[in-house]
C-alpha cells in the first residue's frame, strides 16, 4: 500500500463527537492529495471542514478510519505522530503566535527544541524566511506589536522552519481585515508556485480558482464534488454545490 | 462603655512586650511565606496529575485536593506533628535565636501539605485559561505535550497564576496562626502569652489585628495592582 504515489491519503474516516459520538462532523470521507497539489476545501459553516483538515495532522484522532501520510497510518494509536506532524505545517484562523515570545523565538522553538536543531543554524533560516515574506525587520517584535496579516505571515513562517512536506490552512485570512487579506494570500501563491503541497480551507474563491488545483466541497460532513477549479466553477453538479455557489460567488 | 474603651486602649504592656509581637511578625512572615513557597512544586505535580489523560493520577490528585480542603487545617497540623513528626528527629536549633525547628518544620509541612491543595486548583485554573489555540498550534509543530507545557502553556499560565498566587500567601499570614498551637511563637502565640502575663484581655488582641491588617492590606492593594497591570499585557 506504501507508493501509490499519495502523499495523504484518507480512507473512510468517520469523525463523531459528543459524549453519546450522536455529533457527525465528517461521515465516511476518503480523499487523496498528490505531492505538489493545492487542494482547496469550501463549503458551508459546520460541514466539516475544519475537522477534515485537523484529521489530517491527527489534531481531531478520527473514530473510524485511516488518515496514511508518507506510507504510514498515523490514525494508528502506536505511532509517533510527534515524528508526523513535523513533515505538516498548519496555518490557523487566529494565528496562535506564542504571545510570550518574540517573532523569533516564536520561530525558533520547534526546530531547535523538536529537531534538535543548533540556535544559530535556526535563527539564520528564520531570518532568510522572514526575508522572504518581507518582515526581517519584525524578528524581534512580540506578536502583540503586529497587524494581523503581518502575524499571519509570521504563523505561516513558522511552520515552515520545520520544513514540512505539506502545509494545511485552516481560513487562514478570516480573521483579518479587508485590507490585509492580500499580503497573506500573496504569501500562500508563492508557495504553490514553489512546489508546496497545501490544503487549504478557505471562503476565498478566488484563491480556489487561481491557484487550486482541486476544490473540494463539503457538505454535512461528506464531500460531495472534488474536481479541478475550472469545473467545479463552470459545471457544479452537486444541487447543494450550486445552491453554495450561487450564494458565495 | 468605658471599661470597654479602656480594655481596649490598655497598651501598657508594650514597653514589656514588644519583643513577643516583633518575634511573633517575623516568625508569622517566615512561616507563611516558607510554606507557600514550599507548596508551589507539589501543587504543580497535583495540577499537572489532575489535568492527565491517566485515570489512576487523575483521582489520586483530585482525592488528594478534597481531603486537604474539606478538613480544617488545625487538624492536619495535629496530624502531622503527632504522626511522621513523633518519628521524625529534628534537631533544636533556633533561627534567628528564637524559632524553634523542631516545630518550625513540621508547620510549614503541614501548612504546605493543605495550601498545595488551594495552590493545585489556581495552577489548574492558570492553566486552563491558557487558549487551547496555542496548544494546538505547539503540537502542530510537533513538540510533544510535555515540551508544549512547559515552553508555551506554563509560561503563559504564570501571569494567571503569580496573582492568585500573592493571594494565597496573604491568607496564608492569617491561616498560619494555628501553628501556634504547637507552641511556634509566631504572631497569636506572642499575643496570647502577653494576654496570659500580663491579665489585660483585649488590647493584645486589637494590637495583633493592628499588625496582621498592616501587612496584609497593603499587600492586597499591590496584588490588585499588579494583576491589572499584567492583565493589560494580555493579548493573543
Ligand atoms: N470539538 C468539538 N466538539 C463537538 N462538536 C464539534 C467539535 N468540533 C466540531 N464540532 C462539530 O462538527 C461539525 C463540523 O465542524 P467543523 O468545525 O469541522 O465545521 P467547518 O466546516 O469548519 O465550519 P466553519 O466554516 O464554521 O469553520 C459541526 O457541527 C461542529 O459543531
Ligand atoms: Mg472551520
Amino acid at each position: 500500500m506504501a507508493t501509490s504515489g499519495n502523499l495523504i491519503e484518507v480512507r473512510h474516516v468517520t469523525k463523531r463527537f459528543g459524549k453519546n459520538k450522536n455529533i457527525v462532523a465528517l461521515n465516511d470521507c476518503s480523499l487523496s492529495i498528490k505531492k505538489g497539489e493545492v487542494v482547496v476545501i469550501v463549503g458551508p459553516s459546520g460541514s466539516g471542514k475544519s475537522t477534515m483538515l485537523r484529521t489530517l495532522n491527527l489534531l481531531e484522532i478520527p473514530t473510524e478510519g485511516e488518515v496514511v501520510f508518507e506510507g504510514v497510518n498515523i490514525a494508528d494509536k502506536n505511532v509517533d505522530i510527534n515524528k508526523h506532524r513535523q513533515k505538516m505545517g498548519m496555518v490557523f484562523q487566529h494565528f496562535n503566535l506564542f504571545p510570550h515570545m518574540t517573532v523569533m523565538q516564536n520561530l525558533t522553538l520547534a526546530p531547535v527544541k523538536v529537531k534538535g536543531m543548533d540556535e544559530k543554524a535556526a535563527e539564520e533560516m528564520g531570518l532568510r524566511l522572514l526575508d522572504k515574506v518581507g518582515l526581517k525587520d519584525r524578528a524581534s517584535a512580540y506578536p502583540i506589536q503586529l497587524s494581523g496579516g503581518q502575524k499571519q505571515r509570521i504563523a505561516i513562517v513558522r511552520a515552515l522552519c520545520m520544513e514540512p512536506d505539506v502545509m494545511l490552512f485552516d481560513e487562514p485570512t478570516s480573521a483579518l481585515d479587508p485590507e490585509m487579506v492580500g499580503e497573506v494570500l500573496e504569501v500562500m501563491r508563492d508557495l504553490a508556485k514553489e512546489g508546496m503541497t497545501m490544503v487549504v480551507v478557505t471562503h476565498e474563491m478566488g484563491f480556489a480558482r487561481e491557484v487550486g488545483s482541486r476544490v473540494i466541497f463539503m457538505d454535512a460532513g461528506k464531500i460531495l464534488e472534488d474536481k479541478a477549479p475550472s469545473d467545479f466553477f463552470s459545471n457544479p453538479e452537486n444541487p447543494r454545490l450550486k445552491e453554495f455557489l450561487s450564494k458565495v460567488l | 462603655m468605658s471599661v470597654l474603651w479602656k480594655n481596649m486602649t490598655n497598651f501598657s504592656f508594650l514597653p514589656k512586650y514588644l519583643s513577643y509581637f516583633k518575634n511573633g511578625t517575623i516568625c508569622t512572615l517566615v512561616i507563611a511565606v516558607l510554606s507557600v513557597f514550599a507548596a508551589v512544586l507539589p501543587a504543580l505535580m497535583l495540577a499537572l496529575m489532575r489535568l492527565s489523560k491517566n485515570k489512576v493520577l487523575k483521582n489520586l490528585s483530585g482525592a488528594y485536593i478534597a481531603l486537604f480542603r474539606s478538613t480544617p487545617v488545625l487538624v492536619q497540623l495535629y496530624i502531622v506533628y503527632f504522626g511522621p513528626f513523633a518519628v521524625i528527629n529534628l534537631p533544636s536549633y533556633k533561627l534567628f535565636g528564637f524559632i524553634d525547628v523542631s516545630m518550625l518544620i513540621p508547620g510549614i509541612v503541614a501548612l504546605a501539605l493543605n495550601s498545595s491543595a488551594y495552590v493545585a486548583e489556581i495552577i489548574r485554573g492558570g492553566i486552563l485559561a491558557v487558549d487551547q489555540g496555542q496548544t494546538e498550534a505547539a503540537r502542530s509543530l510537533g513538540l510533544t505535550q510535555a515540551q508544549t507545557m512547559r515552553y508555551v502553556v506554563l509560561p503563559q499560565a504564570v501571569k494567571n497564576i503569580i496573582p492568585t498566587l500573592a493571594n494565597e500567601l496573604v491568607t496564608m499570614v492569617k491561616e498560619s496562626s494555628v501553628i501556634g498551637y504547637l507552641g511556634c511563637q509566631d504572631l497569636m502565640w506572642g499575643t496570647r502569652t502577653t494576654v496570659g502575663a500580663t491579665f489585660i484581655p483585649l488590647a493584645p488582641y486589637i494590637f495583633a489585628a493592628a499588625i496582621y491588617f498592616a501587612i496584609n492590606y497593603p499587600a492586597g492593594k499591590a496584588i490588585e495592582c499588579l494583576e491589572r497591570r499584567m492583565r493589560r499585557g494580555d493579548v493573543r
